[in-house]
């Protein structure tokens, strides 16, 4: 109930939340990480560009990278949590039977038009 | 710095693995019963698979100082056939005896069908009947969410099972909350394009702590990396985490959850 009545400082609600302190800040993590993400936002790009240059229709897991892009514009650091929750199967009943063994990584359910 | 790899598919991985992990520091390789890459045809594969497990594996772990340990089933990839899963379950009480059987594993979903629910179940019956711990699988990418919900359910419902007896391996982001509520085991699988990197498993430890968690490479006849744990372990270090906290995560509490088998020891 104490945390609830942080909202006003979420840096302090962040550490409290946390169950370890993380040990870097913000500029140690920009330091650490920055030029792996650059490099990875470059691979998403490059893959959308050769997506865009290949001949024909795609299929629902396009529509569903997009949707799940989205979520990089989230306000909170579930982001990840949020682009994994966009790929899920969200039903609950079991499957009558598993035609296939393979999973293919997002769901065609989720996608909206 | 010492570790504990506690999920390894060392049937599939050459001495040159064992080597380089031994060379990493790792003490102890845990390996659960996996899915060859391709569907055996009897239970009688399956006999032989679980002399390797038991038999053989560990001789071969030996020769390079390192304790193997096993865990036994039939994986949710080939659990649709009941018949085949039935027969498999009734060889686990021969092999359950066996000096390195640590218990039931991994068990698990694989498309969320009714086939690998009961079959998990069945697997479930045979952990409670011979109080085994249960290290679980759980599904693949779009998979995971439903069949970790599924699976905890079954879990939970059954009151003999106690939940600090149980792993549930692979979680990510968005499941490893619903793991860590329930009172079970959480790990975290560093394995290349499905699964963790090791920077989102260290985020993960940042954000839900290092209670009641492990690290592991599942390392198999895939592409993978069977020294994912200690490489997470120096990115732990670059990060500014202790030795202490980085021997935590990956060595007391693979110990921690393995120890409550009595066969768990380490050698000297």
């Amino acid at each position: 109930m104490v945390l609830e009545l942080l909202p006003v400082v979420p840096f302090l609600r962040r550490r409290i939340l946390h169950h370890i302190a993380m040990p870097m800040n913000r500029q140690q993590v920009l330091d650490m990480y920055f030029m792996e993400a650059r490099a990875k936002l470059i691979d998403i790009a490059a893959f959308l560009d050769r997506v865009d240059r290949a001949p024909g229709e795609a299929d629902f897991r396009l529509a569903a990278f997009r949707q799940a892009l989205k979520e990089l514009d989230g306000g909170t650091p579930e982001r990840a949590k949020n682009v994994l929750l966009s790929f899920s199967d969200p039903s609950v009943e079991p499957l009558e039977k598993a035609s296939v063994k393979g999973a293919i990584g997002a769901f065609a359910g989720n996608v909206k038009d | 710095m010492r570790y504990i790899e506690p999920h390894g598919h060392m049937v599939s991985r050459t001495t040159d693995d064992y080597q380089d992990m031994v060379t990493a520091g790792c003490e102890a390789v845990c390996e659960p019963a996996f899915w060859a890459g391709y569907d055996r045809k009897s239970a009688d594969g399956f006999y032989d698979y679980f002399c390797q497990l038991t038999e053989h594996e560990p001789k071969r772990a030996a020769k390079f100082g390192l304790a193997h340990f096993c865990w036994l089933c039939i994986n949710p990839k080939e659990s649709e056939d009941m018949g085949l899963a039935k027969d498999v379950i009734d060889l686990i009480p021969k092999f359950i005896d066996k000096p390195g059987v640590l218990g039931i594993g991994e068990i698990g979903l694989n498309k969320n069908s009714r086939n690998e629910l009961k079959v998990l179940e069945m697997h479930v019956e045979v952990a409670a009947k011979y109080d085994q711990l249960i290290l679980v699988h759980t599904p693949h990418l779009e998979d995971k969410l439903k069949g970790t919900k599924l699976i905890l359910d079954v879990l939970k419902s059954d009151k003999r099972i106690k939940p600090e007896r149980v792993i549930i391996d692979h979680v990510e982001e968005h499941t490893i909350k619903l793991v860590k509520d329930t009172g079970m085991w959480a790990g975290m699988t560093l394995y290349p394009e499905s699964k963790c990197t090791p920077a989102r498993a260290i985020d993960m430890l940042e954000v839900y702590g290092t209670d009641r968690i492990w690290m592991n490479s599942a390392c198999d006849w895939g592409i993978s990396v069977p020294l994912a744990v200690p490489r997470t372990m120096l990115e732990m270090k670059k990060r500014g985490h202790t030795v202490d906290l980085i021997d935590k995560v990956a060595y007391q509490n693979p110990i921690q959850f393995m120890r409550q088998s009595p066969k768990f020891k380490l050698t000297a």
